[in-house]
């Protein structure tokens, strides 16, 4: 038996990975499979399912006519859901953006750091990590709060008469959301950019390149794995998030998450959540999907 | 067109030590590199050779003095608006792109169309011998062929000068001396001017019409191979380029161009010399190894006693180290121009070491 190990490498591989795999497939796998099956059948009267099953595709097409859900009041407005999908992947895209545009030029200020500057710089970005997430959102609301820091600041030094409306709307959930998942876009991105060679910019500038075209054609497809990095890790958590513009949006701003959040809590209509959240899932993916096609020769390049 | 295509006046790069002291990579050097001319910087690691390069580039600003290229002053030039091009010591082609791309990258952004580039880069393919490699991507091809590419990428822009930073530093001894020659002979054809960086000295009088030898952030001596070797400057010279044999001694007199050194020791001498030295001045006679003779006196020359200490056999040559009378030691390189070695002389034997009045030179710093 104990031969038998010792010889056969895929078995002692499989001995390896298989606390992980095992993990994943009870933790993972398995209550995807329960959320698949509650979006098929019918809400039970005090949340949960109704038992024995009923199988249904109300939960599905709820999603696209929200007339049947008690939620949507008297008036029917079959695109209220998809329009809060829609308004979602908008704030997703709007925050993976600027987290990009923000924290590539901070990673790559940093990589060209000495070493122990970098460290310590990197050791800056990643400290945030190690506070409460919650807590993080809520020293945010009291610096944007209209008694918050930033307006006693500007109208301390009499830039402006009013506090300006900085809390409870679309700019609070974004700045929170970018605020939160910039470290996110900065690792990856700064792996990328310190193991490309700046010698490279020279030999571009060297052939007549100026500084904008050699980054464009030199540095940017070279560390674009790190972008597309940013992007999907970015991307994919912002459009699901709940508690930030919970927080931050003060309950105005519906996004998914905070849509689903509620099936499962106030609304107790599980079965609604769990179609939610499937679809969510095959959006994010069909995602992901089309752009790692759509640059998939890039990427290749790049590598 | 100026009668250079490169000057350097009086130019100074002063670094800032992570002690946080100032160091001249570069201190005051002036030069002038002619048009059509091969020209290497020659020194060791840390002699201001590469730092002179990249300041001719562009990716270093003088901090004080003047650079010119073609009489065109170049402070405010930025790298990519110079009229030079630069293969780089680790060839630095872009990973991500095909060879024709890395080629044909001076050209796009010229603004060159695409029919032009095509045949221009299948016509710089063909000049470094690497045809119909097109498509392959810079991690297929060998150091060699890598080393072409990155030449041919520099020279397909028709460059006022190409700057050459050790291009052969990292291929093997056998394919460095192939490329040697194939870079002189590229040269000649095509007729631009190369300033070439080595550390290499056997490299620099191989391939250049001038040397400049530099050491500590200084132009030590401008000059032919020939006059370099032959007519060193100073000591640091003469021992960098070749192998010398240092003798000290002091001049007793001087009688036209006839010095007679007295040798530390017992051993007076005769050295030939355009210069004019003190009685009493304490010299350094140097005198390559080549040039000493072993047990065949020359007539109207040096000829002085010695033991032998060592003999090492070398294939080509015979090198012995001999000792004089006086105490100082010399090596003496003898070519083994019969079929059939055979030692002449061995350790602890007495010799005599004879050289000709012209063959040292005197050097006093």
């Amino acid at each position: 038996m104990v031969n038998f190990f010792r010889r056969n490498k895929a078995v002692q591989l499989l001995g390896l990975i298989s606390p992980g795999m095992l993990w994943i497939l009870v933790f993972f796998n398995l209550p995807l499979l329960i959320v698949l099956f509650i979006s098929f059948v019918e809400r039970g009267r005090a949340g949960s399912i109704k038992l024995p099953p009923v199988y249904t595709l109300e939960n599905y097409r709820q999603l696209f006519n929200a007339c049947s859900s008690q939620f949507a009041g008297p008036e029917c407005d079959s695109l209220l859901y998809i329009g809060i999908f829609w308004h979602s992947v908008r704030i997703g895209l709007i925050v993976t953006f600027w987290c990009i545009i923000l924290g590539y030029p901070l990673s790559y200020f940093i990589s060209r750091q000495k070493q122990v500057w970098r460290d310590a710089l990197m050791i800056l970005v990643i400290i945030p990590f190690w506070t409460n997430f919650l807590v993080r959102t809520y020293a945010l609301k009291q610096v944007l709060a209209t008694e918050g820091l930033l307006n006693s600041f500007l109208t301390g030094l009499h830039l402006i008469n009013q506090p300006l409306n900085l809390l409870f709307n679309e700019f609070a959930v974004i700045v929170g959301l970018i605020y939160g998942y910039l470290p996110f876009a900065i690792l990856p991105m700064y792996a990328s950019i310190e193991k490309f060679d700046h010698s490279l910019m020279e030999a571009a500038a060297d052939l007549g390149a100026p500084p904008r075209r050699a980054f464009l054609r030199v540095m940017l497809p070279m560390t674009l794995p790190g972008v597309i990095a940013a992007l999907v890790l970015v991307f994919v958590p912002v459009v699901g998030a709940f508690i930030t513009p919970d927080i931050m949006g003060g309950g105005k701003i519906e996004m998914i998450g905070t849509l689903i959040n509620r099936q499962f809590g106030v609304s107790r209509n599980w079965p609604f959540g769990a179609s939610m959240s499937l679809m969510l899932m095959l959006l994010v993916l069909i995602g992901v999907i089309a752009y790692f096609r759509s640059s998939s020769e890039e990427t290749r390049r790049a590598m | 067109m100026a009668e250079y295509a490169v000057e350097m006046q009086d130019v100074l790069k002063q670094f800032v030590t992570p002690e946080g002291g100032i160091l001249a990579a570069v201190n005051h050097v002036t030069m002038q590199i002619r048009d059509g001319e091969f020209f290497s910087l020659l020194g060791p690691s840390g002699c201001g050779k590469t730092t002179s390069l990249r300041m001719i580039a562009g990716f270093e600003l003088p901090t004080d003095g003047k650079i010119l290229i073609h009489g065109k002053e170049m402070s405010q030039v930025p790298a990519f608006q110079r009229p030079v091009n630069t293969v780089f010591q680790q060839y630095a082609l872009f990973p991500h792109m095909t060879v024709e791309q890395n080629i044909g990258f001076g050209l796009e952004m010229k603004g060159v169309g695409r029919t032009e580039r095509s045949r221009r880069i299948s016509e710089a393919l063909e000049m470094v011998r690497l045809p119909g490699m097109e498509m392959r991507r810079p991690k297929q091809l060998s150091g060699g062929q890598q080393q072409r590419i990155a030449l041919a990428r520099a020279l397909i822009n028709k460059p006022e000068v190409l700057l050459l930073d050790e291009p052969l530093g990292a291929l093997d001894l056998k394919l460095r001396k192939e490329m040697q020659l194939e870079l002189k002979t590229l040269q000649r054809e095509v007729g631009i001017t190369f300033i070439y960086v080595t550390h290499d000295q056997e490299e620099a009088l191989t391939m250049s019409d001038r040397i400049a030898v530099m050491s500590k952030g200084v132009a030590l001596q401008i000059g032919k191979p020939e006059e370099i070797y032959e007519r060193p400057a100073n000591k640091f010279v003469a021992d960098f380029i070749g192998e010398t044999n240092f003798l000290d001694g002091v001049v007793k007199q001087q009688n036209g161009s006839t010095v007679e050194v007295e040798l530390n020791g017992t051993d007076t001498i005769c050295v030939e010399s355009s210069r004019t030295f003190t009685n009493g001045q304490q010299v350094a006679v140097a005198v390559r190894p080549e040039k000493l003779r072993l047990n065949s006196p020359v007539q109207d020359g040096n000829n002085l006693k010695g033991r032998v200490e060592d003999v090492i056999y070398i294939g080509t040559d015979t090198h012995y180290r001999v000792r004089f009378a006086g105490g100082q030691k010399v090596r003496i390189r003898e070519q083994n121009v019969n079929q059939g070695y055979y030692q002449h002389s061995n350790p602890g034997d007495e010799v005599t070491i004879s050289f000709t009045h012209n063959s040292p030179r005197i050097l006093t710093e």
